[in-house]
């Protein structure tokens, strides 16, 4: 098993947190895991994005030229990741700013309204884990029980009251997210 | 699994972990990107509470290197952190530490230059990390970790190397490496050295004040005698020679029957492994050869491979072309050597690097 | 003149028992030998022999390590407080001293100086204010007085040109961490003394983890001034103790956070 993803979008959408509890979660089933940002100034207000690497055996390069999945959060992130998915990959988007929805047929393409859900329960806070939870619908590639070990992991303690909240919004993004393609 | 100690981490913040669990004594730095997350890492640890280490932000890394300085002058396991311009201000520094024989660790994460240049990552410090970078014939031990999990093991490795040698050494690191997560297995905790046991290692030369000596010591560089300072040089040369004898250390990966050999190290190696797992897929017989230290260079193991028959070797690093020399010098002519890189921050992925090879080498 | 017979009972002065029988390379009439003394004899009657870490400076002092026997740290040109800095932190018993001139503190090392200062590091610095670089061969430093010739003032300094002289000890007293700071002199027996106490002071207040203490030395350097021992003295006290003048500028407990 291996698993290559970037996920991107703007500084503040809990881009390489989201990134970080998936790779923590890897880690919790003891697989090999790389999570490598884009950094630098550009990460607040800009795009950002992580690749992160789960598999079961040791990982050569943390560096991708193309995705096994891509999950993307706004429109340039689209635009520059629609391509990088490898044929017969995943891609998933949320709706909310998307003005060009994705073109290709030969991926599987999913939509998560998870923006306007969070806005919908007032939690904006809980749209990453939105995310992530269905991304994991789609691939399921972590025990939930070993994604919200992860997910504690990742968190700082004083955010360990948060976790119920975390925990239904993975489920949420899992009963949300559904198929274009 | 439960029992070790499994994170999940930045290269920069193990930097940090590794040197309280090590033992170190005190850390000496200055903010930079892309490696700030080390103090800062550092300074919530407040192992100052714990193992007593000094944690320390100077005014300038001109200033933290010369703590260093001061504090591995009495016999104490000390270190910074920079990046490439932070670590241009401490070369005259570094060339004083490496004079007078003190045992330190300077962490290197390097990113694109020249100048202020960018934040990402790359490798166009080599020359600087080996070559010198500051006045005078010397060398730091320069060590290359190319996984999270190598950033753990080479401080301690590092301060290791150094007090074995009474020589400084380096971690030379770059953006990618400090700034991804791996997961990391972390040692226990070892106690920092008692005064005692500083004098009984370092009592030689360590200027921890007279005590009950009969002579002060003096920790200098300086020798106006022509005659005596050659023989201070050939000293230091003979240490750089067992140097190049004993600690030499690289990976060979699918080497033994590779007609072509990528040499890479740090996060480079990394792409090149992923390249070589890619060309063996299609049948080429790529092999590559990964420094872990970068001074001493592995020279051996190349000139073995070239005289075994290698058709082509392909320096690869995110520079302009700087390893590719020592590369050349050790193949020493049997085998073509050429250089593929990126520069400024850009990296490149595994198939870039397998489309170098095959235009150089497969006709 | 017959030999005399060195005994107990007549020995009214000796060299400091922590000066080195090693000749000293300083200028006669330099300031740098009596300031060394006065270092040796304070070491010695503290009985800080044994835990003393001096940092020597790169100038004419550079030597500094061969003249007292203690431990002894040479720094690179102007970092002599770091050095101290660390080698104080790591090895918070002990007295760590900076020995340093006007080209050392007030030019190439006033960042590393103006921060140990400000962090309150517990080191001592002994400041030798001469108003010229001396081992170099006479040049101007920051302290050179406004019409003072040297070897790249030849025309004496000129404000427009060179910029002001500045008043180190002044500046230094208003950090916090700052809490001894005085500037004295060696050219009379009086203000040996003075001079001696002082040192002392500063020793006493460093090992009371007060704080950084300064002491400025307003020196003479005959032969960068171009003036026999005598001369150079007058000199002194006519033009740089008007700009420098002694006295403490300030004794002050280290302020609670």
């Amino acid at each position: 098993m291996k698993e290559t993803i970037i996920i991107a979008g703007f500084g503040g959408q809990g881009v390489l947190s989201m990134g970080k509890i998936l790779a923590y979660s890897g880690i919790m089933q003891d697989y090999e895991v790389t999570w490598m940002p884009s950094y630098g100034p550009e990460m607040r207000g800009g795009t950002a994005n992580v690749t992160v690497i789960i598999s079961d055996k040791k990982i050569s390069s943390p560096i991708a030229s193309v995705y096994d999945t891509a999950i993307v959060l706004n429109q340039q992130s689209l635009d520059k990741f629609e391509a990088l998915v490898r044929p017969g990959g995943v891609l998933i988007y949320d709706t909310n700013g998307i003005v060009n929805a994705p073109t290709r047929t030969d991926i599987e393409v999913y939509r998560i309204d998870a923006a306007a859900e969070c806005a919908r329960l007032g939690q904006a806070k809980m749209f990453n884990t939105m995310i992530l939870g269905g991304f994991l619908k789609v691939k399921p590639i972590v025990d939930m029980a070993h994604v919200m070990e992860g997910l504690k992991k990742s968190l700082p303690e004083r955010a360990w009251k948060m976790l119920p909240q975390n925990e239904a919004a993975i489920h949420r993004g899992g009963e949300i997210i559904c198929k274009v393609r | 699994m439960a029992e070790k100690d499994v994170k999940l981490m930045k290269g920069n913040e193990v930097i940090a972990h590794a040197a309280v669990r090590c033992g170190c004594d005190g850390y000496f730095g200055y903010p930079i990107t892309p490696q700030s997350e080390v103090m800062e890492t550092l300074m919530e640890l407040r192992p100052w509470e714990s193992t007593g280490m000094v944690v320390l932000q100077a005014e300038s890394e001109v200033s933290s290197i010369n703590m260093v300085y001061g504090g591995a002058a009495t016999g104490k396991k000390v270190m910074t952190s920079s990046s490439s311009p932070g670590v241009s201000l401490m070369s005259e520094g570094m060339s004083y530490i490496a004079a007078c024989e003190l045992p330190c660790l300077v962490v290197n994460c390097q990113r694109g230059g020249p100048g202020l240049g960018t934040i990402q990552p790359s490798q166009g410090d080599y020359f600087q990390a080996c070559k010198g970078g500051g006045h005078g014939d010397y060398h730091f031990i320069v060590l290359a970790p190319s996984s999270v999990q190598e950033m753990y093991d080479f401080v301690g490795l590092g301060f290791d190397l150094a007090f074995k040698y009474r020589n400084p050494a380096m971690i030379l690191a770059d953006g990618a490496i400090g700034q991804m997560m791996e997961k990391v297995v972390m040692t226990p905790q070892q106690p920092r050295r008692t005064e005692q046991e500083i004098i009984e290692q370092c009592g030689e030369w360590a200027t921890t004040g007279k005590g009950a000596r009969k002579q002060g010591l003096v920790c200098t560089s300086l020798e106006l005698k022509s005659e005596l300072m050659e023989k201070i040089n050939e000293r230091l040369q003979a240490k750089y020679r067992l140097l190049e004898e004993q600690e030499a250390r690289w990976e060979e990966i699918e080497c033994e029957d590779a007609d072509y050999i990528i040499v890479a190290f740090g996060s480079s190696a990394r792409i090149c492994s992923a390249t070589v797992e890619q060309a063996r897929k299609e049948g080429l017989k790529v092999g590559l050869l990964r420094p872990i230290t970068l001074y001493p260079f592995p020279s051996k193991p190349l000139q073995k491979l070239a005289e075994r028959g290698v058709k082509g070797f392909v320096s690869v690093e995110l520079n302009a072309g700087q390893m590719v020399e020592d590369v050349r010098l050790a193949v020493n002519g049997k085998a073509p050597v050429v250089h593929y890189g990126r520069m400024g921050g850009m990296m490149f992925n595994p198939d870039d690097v397998l489309q170098e090879v095959k235009k150089n080498f497969v006709k | 003149m017959a030999e005399i017979e060195i005994k107990a009972e007549n020995m009214v002065y000796s060299k400091p028992r922590l000066i080195t029988d090693e000749v000293m390379h300083y200028c006669p009439g330099c300031s740098h030998g009596t300031v060394h003394k006065l270092v040796a004899e304070v070491i010695d009657e503290m009985g800080l022999e044994g835990s003393t870490i001096a940092v020597s400076p790169v100038g004419c002092s550079v030597f500094a390590y061969r003249y007292i026997d203690v431990d002894w740290i040479e720094a690179a040109h102007g970092r002599a407080c770091a050095v101290a800095t660390a080698a104080k932190r790591l090895n918070p018993k002990n007295l760590v001293l900076t020995y340093q001139g006007d080209g050392d503190l007030s030019a190439i090392g006033t960042a590393e100086t103006i921060h140990a200062a400000a962090r309150g590091e517990n080191i001592v610095t002994i400041f030798i204010n001469n108003a010229i670089y001396g081992m170099t061969g006479g040049q101007m430093s920051p302290t050179t007085l406004l019409g003072m010739k040297t070897a790249t003032t030849p025309c004496g300094r000129d404000a427009r040109l060179n910029g002001f002289p500045y008043k180190i000890a002044d500046m230094m007293a208003h950090l916090d961490g700052a809490t001894y700071v005085t500037r004295q002199s060696v050219h009379t027996p009086a203000n040996v003394r003075k001079c001696k106490k002082a040192i002392r002071k500063a020793f006493e207040n460093s090992l009371a983890g007060n704080g950084y203490s300064l002491i400025e030395v307003v020196a003479t350097c005959n032969s960068g001034w171009k003036l026999s021992p005598v001369a150079a003295n007058k000199w002194m006290e006519e033009n740089l103790i008007p700009e420098y003048p002694l006295g403490d500028i300030k004794c002050a407990e280290l302020p609670k956070q």
